[in-house]
């Protein structure tokens, strides 16, 4: 018997121990897995949400004077449309791609990972994710409040943001609330980075050097901390928003404004203010829901390439970049704000510059694949799906990088295809190939195999036929934030493009209908599977599936290896687990005889 | 943060290994328990405290913006003179929480809860003197929206003063022995990192007031 499956039967027959009782195992839980899994299951409704508000929004475009049963009026007024938009912007990088890759899988699988039993603060991790679901009720709460929703944006730009009800229906208590439901939001996240951060630092196991991490640890390290700096900067802007509205200061309200035919009494703030502090949040935010994806894929494209990570160290060193740099080019939101050229030159220089890791990433994809064995299991299809997203938007993303690009674009689709392609499909493809790939280890059955191929295809597919058209919408001068673009005499001659849109987005979230089958089917009726079923190296798959209370049943593993040993030339498997001790053989390979 | 303490964070954890051969450890003993280590909470408050910096520098880097924003509504206002004696007592509390995290070194457990006694003494008085800072300031008509010199006033001296009151908890909780997970060297240390770093941060923002007159 080989020193893993030994390792494994050990782990597997480790009794699970932990708290007893329902609510104490599965509601106020301190353990990272349940708390992992409480993330992903509110993604999981956020996201639903979220699509629907979305699919509103695709019909309203394309037939405006529909009948709605469900909307006051019957016919959606403008504000009601741009309450969709503020909601689901919100929703959707909030709760969706802030929780689900970074809080929700990394909860789960970091500690599991270094080989640490559970998080540095387990207390304060139940804390993180209970904020997390009363900041998404507060939300949720503004769809029924008097006003409904409110309209500024998922960016809350002031002063619309800051006025109140005067400003348009939700820009009472809706916005009130959104404001809050964010401050609550911040708090979690901070509490939550706080968390990754000690734990990457404190709670690695013996042998688990920082070059021994598997990128997937790197990413969500890194995200923790831009986590840290950049929530911390929201709430404080959070904060300032809330007395402008509540307290009548004057930090970001202009003077001498009027608004419905009122003058308003605080005045002489700086709306720029507003935007320089939400965006130096809001950009280190993009690469808080990309780069676990990115972790996640640089992790299956080696498992399934049966090849380790092409260039690691680099690897590594250019998610640090990217995190770095991240947090020098917010203005490149701002080029139409009006500021001095000399700042949009050096944003745009700085943007541009974080192309040189983001393509060292791309290729060292490219150089993990090439020459691989690969093998095409949904995980796999999807972290591919994840590069060529993350090429396409990232491609767009060097144009309007330019501010005199950006002046013409910044208004139209052009931008809304960008930012949903890199930012937002990317990093759902991210989470759906971690959602494949780590299923067998989270609930010890499988996914289906077939229906995760036609999941993928449907899914892949269908987005590219929703976005790229959406580009040449805003070449064209397609303005974004339009309720009702039909009777524009130049935007009527669209018309036909965004059906196609919107028929391809319905059809794109049907095919979601198939991946929430599989997951409820395979969570009760999944054929069993084996603790290591992809034969992978990291330390999760040491461990039983699902992992007892303790993650490895009262054994705590060493760590002798890299995280990606694929391959090994002289090894008798393709894999080494990384807790494998190399053997002092003094006649051949060191690897030869463990593995047998 | 002190050099040797970044030094250390990138040096522990997964360096050294006994090496013998074995892909689990032995078992709860030595280098191998995975229990949650006392530097732990040492780590955590240090990140807490990037967390807390940053959120100050945003104010700050608003009130530098909003200071600056040329439409002449920012009057300058004349800050309460309680507010030296507040900073005095302040400085004065860090130094007798080194002093009594020396005594405790030292094993001298009376002199420790002596001068831990004295430093959550003199941090209730800077409390009460920032409410009476507050009062004095309210009575001459300045009040949160009054102007943006008075809003930014308000806002640092409560931001801060919420902070203070967390480590005023922190010093009662450590001083009444009941924290349960850190043993009593690293609850001091903890205690102390967050306190010194507040006593600094009202240093600069106090300078920051002073400036703005």
């Amino acid at each position: 018997m080989s020193s893993q499956s030994r390792a494994a039967d050990d782990l597997t027959r480790a009794p699970s121990g932990g708290p007893q009782g329902f609510l104490r195992r599965y509601v106020f839980s301190t353990d990272h897995k349940v708390i992992g899994l409480q993330y992903f299951f509110l993604a999981l409704v956020a996201v639903t949400v979220g699509t629907i508000l979305s699919l509103l929004m695709r019909f309203h475009l394309v037939w405006p004077a529909a009948h709605l049963p469900f909307v006051p009026g019957g016919i959606m007024t403008p504000e009601q449309y741009l309450a969709l938009i503020t909601m689901h912007g919100t929703i959707m990088v909030f709760f969706v791609l802030t929780a689900a890759p970074q809080s929700a899988f990394g909860n789960y699988l970091l500690p599991l990972q270094i080989g640490a039993s559970d998080m540095a603060f387990p207390r304060l991790n139940m804390l993180s994710f209970w904020l997390t679901l009363l900041a998404f009720v507060v939300m949720m709460a503004a769809f029924v409040v008097p006003g409904g929703a409110p309209i500024s944006g998922w960016t809350a730009y002031t002063p619309l943001s800051g006025l109140g009800e005067i400003a348009g229906p939700g820009e009472g208590m809706g916005q009130s609330l959104w404001a809050f439901s964010i401050l609550i939001f911040c708090v979690g996240s901070l509490l939550g980075s706080i968390n990754f951060i000690a734990t990457t630092i404190d709670m690695r196991a013996p042998g688990m050097t920082l070059m021994r991490l598997p990128l997937t640890v790197w990413a969500w390290f890194v995200t923790a901390i831009l986590s840290l700096l950049a929530f911390a900067v929201l709430f404080a802007a959070g904060i300032l928003l809330v007395l402008d509205r509540v307290a009548g200061t004057s930090f970001f309200m202009p003077a001498g404004l009027v608004v419905n035919g009122v003058l308003q009494t605080n005045g002489g703030g700086s709306p720029l203010l507003w935007q320089h502090l939400f965006w130096f949040f809001g950009h280190p935010e993009v690469y808080i829901a990309i780069l676990p994806g990115m972790g996640v894929v640089s992790h299956i494209l080696a498992n399934f390439s049966r090849k380790p990570v092409f260039g690691y160290r680099a690897m590594a060193f250019a998610i640090c970049a990217i995190g770095f740099l991240g947090f020098l080019v917010w203005g490149h939101h701002m080029f139409v704000s009006g500021m001095n050229p000399y700042s949009g030159l050096t944003f745009s220089l700085l943007t541009v510059s974080i192309g040189v890791p983001s393509a060292v990433k791309t290729f060292n994809w490219l150089g993990t694949l090439w020459g691989g064995r690969i093998q095409f299991h949904s995980p796999m299809l999807f972290a591919i799906g994840f590069v060529s997203f993350f090429v396409t938007g990232g491609l767009s993303g060097i144009f309007l990088a330019q501010p005199a690009v950006d002046t013409t674009l910044h208004a139209t689709y052009y931008v809304v295809a960008h930012f949903h392609i890199v930012m937002g499909v990317a990093a759902i493809f991210g989470i759906l190939a971690a959602t494949y790939y780590w299923f067998p280890k989270m609930f010890g059955r499988s996914m289906d195999e077939s229906l995760g191929k036609i999941h993928f295809w449907l899914t892949f597919v269908g987005v590219y036929c929703i976005f790229m058209p959406m580009h040449f919408v805003g070449i064209a001068g397609g303005i974004r934030r339009y309720a009702d673009s039909t009777g524009v005499a130049y935007l009527a001659g669209f018309q036909p493009l965004h059906r196609f849109m919107t028929i391809a987005a319905f059809v794109t979230a049907a095919a979601q209908l198939v991946f929430f089958y599989n997951l409820f089917w395979s969570l009760r009726r999944g054929a069993p599977a084996a603790v290591n079923p992809w034969n992978a190296t990291t330390l999760e798959w040491v461990a039983a599936s699902p992992p007892p209370t303790d993650n490895f049943g009262g054994r705590f593993p060493r760590v002798y290896r890299g995280p990606y040993e694929y391959s090994v030339p002289g090894a008798e498997t393709d894999f080494l687990p990384q807790n494998i001790p190399p053997v002092s053989d003094t006649t051949g390979s060191t690897e030869q005889r463990h593995a047998g | 943060m002190p050099v040797d303490t970044v030094a250390e964070l990138l040096q522990r954890g997964g360096g050294g290994h006994s090496g013998n051969g074995a892909p689990f450890g032995s078992g709860r003993e030595g280098n191998d328990n995975p229990g949650t280590p006392q530097r732990v909470y040492v780590t955590g408050m240090i990140l807490a405290l990037g967390g807390i910096l940053m959120f100050f520098m945003a104010l700050i880097s608003a009130w530098v913006v909003r200071r600056g924003f040329p439409n002449g509504d920012w009057q300058p206002i004349e800050l309460p003179r309680i507010l030296w004696l507040n900073t005095l007592i302040l400085a004065a509390s860090s130094f007798t929480l080194a002093r009594s995290r020396r005594c405790l070194v030292a094993g001298r457990d009376a002199d420790h809860r002596h001068w831990w006694g004295v430093t959550a003494a003199l941090g209730a008085f800077f409390l009460v003197g920032q409410i009476l800072a507050w009062r004095q300031m309210l009575a001459t008509g300045l009040f949160l929206a009054t102007n943006p010199a008075s809003s930014f006033f308000y806002l640092f001296t409560a931001a801060h003063g919420l902070h203070v009151l967390g480590g005023m908890a922190a010093l009662l909780v450590v001083g009444l022995r009941s924290t349960r997970r850190l043993t009593l060297e690293t609850a001091t240390r903890v205690a102390a990192l967050y306190w010194h770093f507040l006593g600094g941060l009202w240093l600069l923002i106090f300078a920051i007031l002073v400036v703005e007159r």
